[in-house]
């Protein structure tokens, strides 16, 4: 359903030595270097799964996202998303998906919640009916019924995430891509987070593909994990097997965050 | 249509809740205006008339323009799209199904209409209220009260498109405070708001011809006057419309060129 066949992408970054005289030679010539941010990708995810992403900071993660969802057009090699190029027709295709990150925000600040959500009905142009139905939905998923007229500066972040993730199912899409969604929780919202997005997975199948840091996502939540590193897909398959090949008998009190660390300096990423 | 009336709608919610700053504006622009009075009134000789622009014609002028100042005054920035440019949060925008450029337009757009519909009224009624000679007058007919309206409205439509090519530079620059800068000093002084433009030389009030800084503000607030009469106005209203549809057709080339190319700074 998605596919993503040797995928290339390329950023073009002014550097500059540090000093005065570097400073004023970058006026007349710039400098460029090139990162590869993705290098010979490919993979493809079948409806309903749950997929976990990991790697470490400027791995390429978020890189990929933004492809997926039709932001970003690679340098090189070819993606498609219910058959289609992402990029080629940017507005039918965010139609189909829902996009949260998690360091970032969507909803207005010094609006209840429910305008914003009232504002993105209109701009996915849902139907009343289908509105009414998902949002009484997701209001009794996510619990939000406490705080959906309060405005969002005046919510702390566990809520305000609930309300970010419900956001992004209004239209509903058919694929959720959720870029650290559980980013500076406390452990109950996590907890809390996690079940949602079980929830949403199993009753309206839908597809959701997940970054993260936190190996506790990854270990509750999904079927499959990639792993990403200097731009290259290094391990693709189940995290059970990841995680045995790395506990032996005599350490099995290790935390899921020291494996994961053996397995990145394993890979010297 | 009804994602942009949404739009407009809630950044109208969005701007009617600061009171405290739509008080501090109104003082502002009384002040600011007042100041402007005197200063042209010692300037002007004992004739009341300078460049053939009359005392009473400039005072006029003035309280016009500190009262639709969000209607007509370039620099006044946005924010919430200047910080979505620079830091990223354009993700979200183009994660929607809708064209960029329109819903910036309509953004912008409905916040200056949001903030000018809040603050002209008192601005106006002191302006009304004022002695003789430091008065705003009432308009020269009721047709041209008619063409300052028409013109006014096209002024904002005019404006914005204008604002839209500075916050695409930005994409380019990633630092607002450059093109802010330039723009907004070369649009203020070209649309008439540092000196009216009847008081410049005849040469450099040529040169405002050519530019569409003009028609955003000087063309309006010349109309309600009578200063500039209903063949001139009808003119200026084809001029408008003019730059409307050329600077808008560009920005929204431009912007859809841009957003395919951009890069989104960090995760």
């Amino acid at each position: 359903m998605i596919s993503f066949q040797d995928i290339n992408m390329t950023y073009k970054v002014a550097k500059r030595q540090q000093g005065l005289r570097a400073a004023l030679k970058s006026i007349v010539k710039r400098d460029y270097t090139y990162v590869e941010a993705l290098k010979n990708v490919s993979f493809s995810i079948e409806e309903g799964e749950i997929i976990g992403y990991i790697g470490p900071n400027g791995a390429g993660k978020s890189t990929t996202i933004k492809i997926l969802s039709g932001i970003l057009v690679p340098t090189s090699g070819d993606c498609s998303v219910f058959g289609k190029r992402p990029w080629d027709n940017r507005i039918a295709h965010v139609k189909n998906i829902g996009v949260v990150f998690g360091q970032r925000t969507q909803l207005m600040w010094d609006i209840p919640v429910i305008d914003s959500f009232e504002l993105l009905r209109d701009i996915y142009r849902v139907q009343t009916a289908d509105y009414k139905k998902n949002l009484d939905e997701l209001v009794e998923i996510f619990s939000l019924s406490e705080f959906i007229n309060t405005p969002v500066r005046q919510l702390s972040l566990g809520q305000r995430m609930r309300c970010e993730i419900a956001a992004s199912l209004l239209h509903s899409p058919r694929i959720l891509f959720l870029d650290e969604p559980t980013i500076g929780l406390d452990a109950v919202s996590k907890v809390a987070v996690r079940n949602f997005i079980k929830r949403i997975n199993k009753e309206n199948d839908v597809t959701v593909m997940l970054t993260t840091h936190d190996m506790g996502d990854i270990d509750a939540l999904t079927d499959r994990v990639m792993l990403i590193g200097k731009g290259q897909i290094l391990y693709n398959g189940s995290f059970e097997q990841m995680k045995s090949k790395y506990t032996n008998i005599d350490e099995q009190s290790r935390t899921i965050e020291e494996i994961i660390a053996e397995v990145y300096e394993d890979f010297s990423i | 249509m009804k994602p942009y009336i949404s739009l407009f709608r809630v950044r109208l919610l969005n701007g009617l809740q600061y009171r405290a700053a739509a008080f501090g504006g109104l003082a502002t622009q009384f002040f600011w205006g007042l100041m402007l009075v005197f200063i042209f009134a010692a300037f002007y000789g004992e004739d009341g008339y300078s460049n053939g622009f009359s005392f009473s014609d400039l005072v006029t002028y003035i309280w016009l323009q500190q009262a639709f100042l969000a209607f007509i005054f370039l620099y006044d920035w946005d924010n919430e799209l200047l910080e979505m440019i620079t830091t990223g949060g354009i993700s979200y925008e183009l994660c929607r199904p809708v064209n960029l450029y329109q819903v910036w337009y309509v953004k912008l757009f409905s916040k200056r209409l949001a903030s000018g519909l809040l603050r002209f009224s008192p601005t106006v009624l002191i302006g009304l209220l004022l002695p003789y000679p430091y008065n705003l007058s009432l308009p020269h007919s009721p047709l041209a009260f008619l063409l300052f309206i028409v013109t006014l409205f096209l002024a904002l439509t005019l404006l914005v498109a204008i604002a839209m090519l500075i916050y695409i530079s930005i994409f380019k620059t990633m630092h607002p405070g450059g093109s802010i800068m330039i723009f907004g000093v070369i649009g203020e002084f070209f649309s008439g708001l540092t000196i009216p433009i009847p008081l410049m030389p005849l040469w450099l009030q040529n040169v405002t011809l050519y530019l569409p800084f003009r028609y955003t503000a000087d063309l309006p607030l010349r109309v309600y006057s009578g200063h500039i009469g209903t063949q001139e106005a009808l003119m200026g209203i084809a001029m408008q419309i003019f730059w409307i549809t050329i600077l808008v057709t560009v920005g929204a080339l431009i912007m859809k060129r841009i957003t395919r190319l951009s890069v989104v700074q960090g995760g």
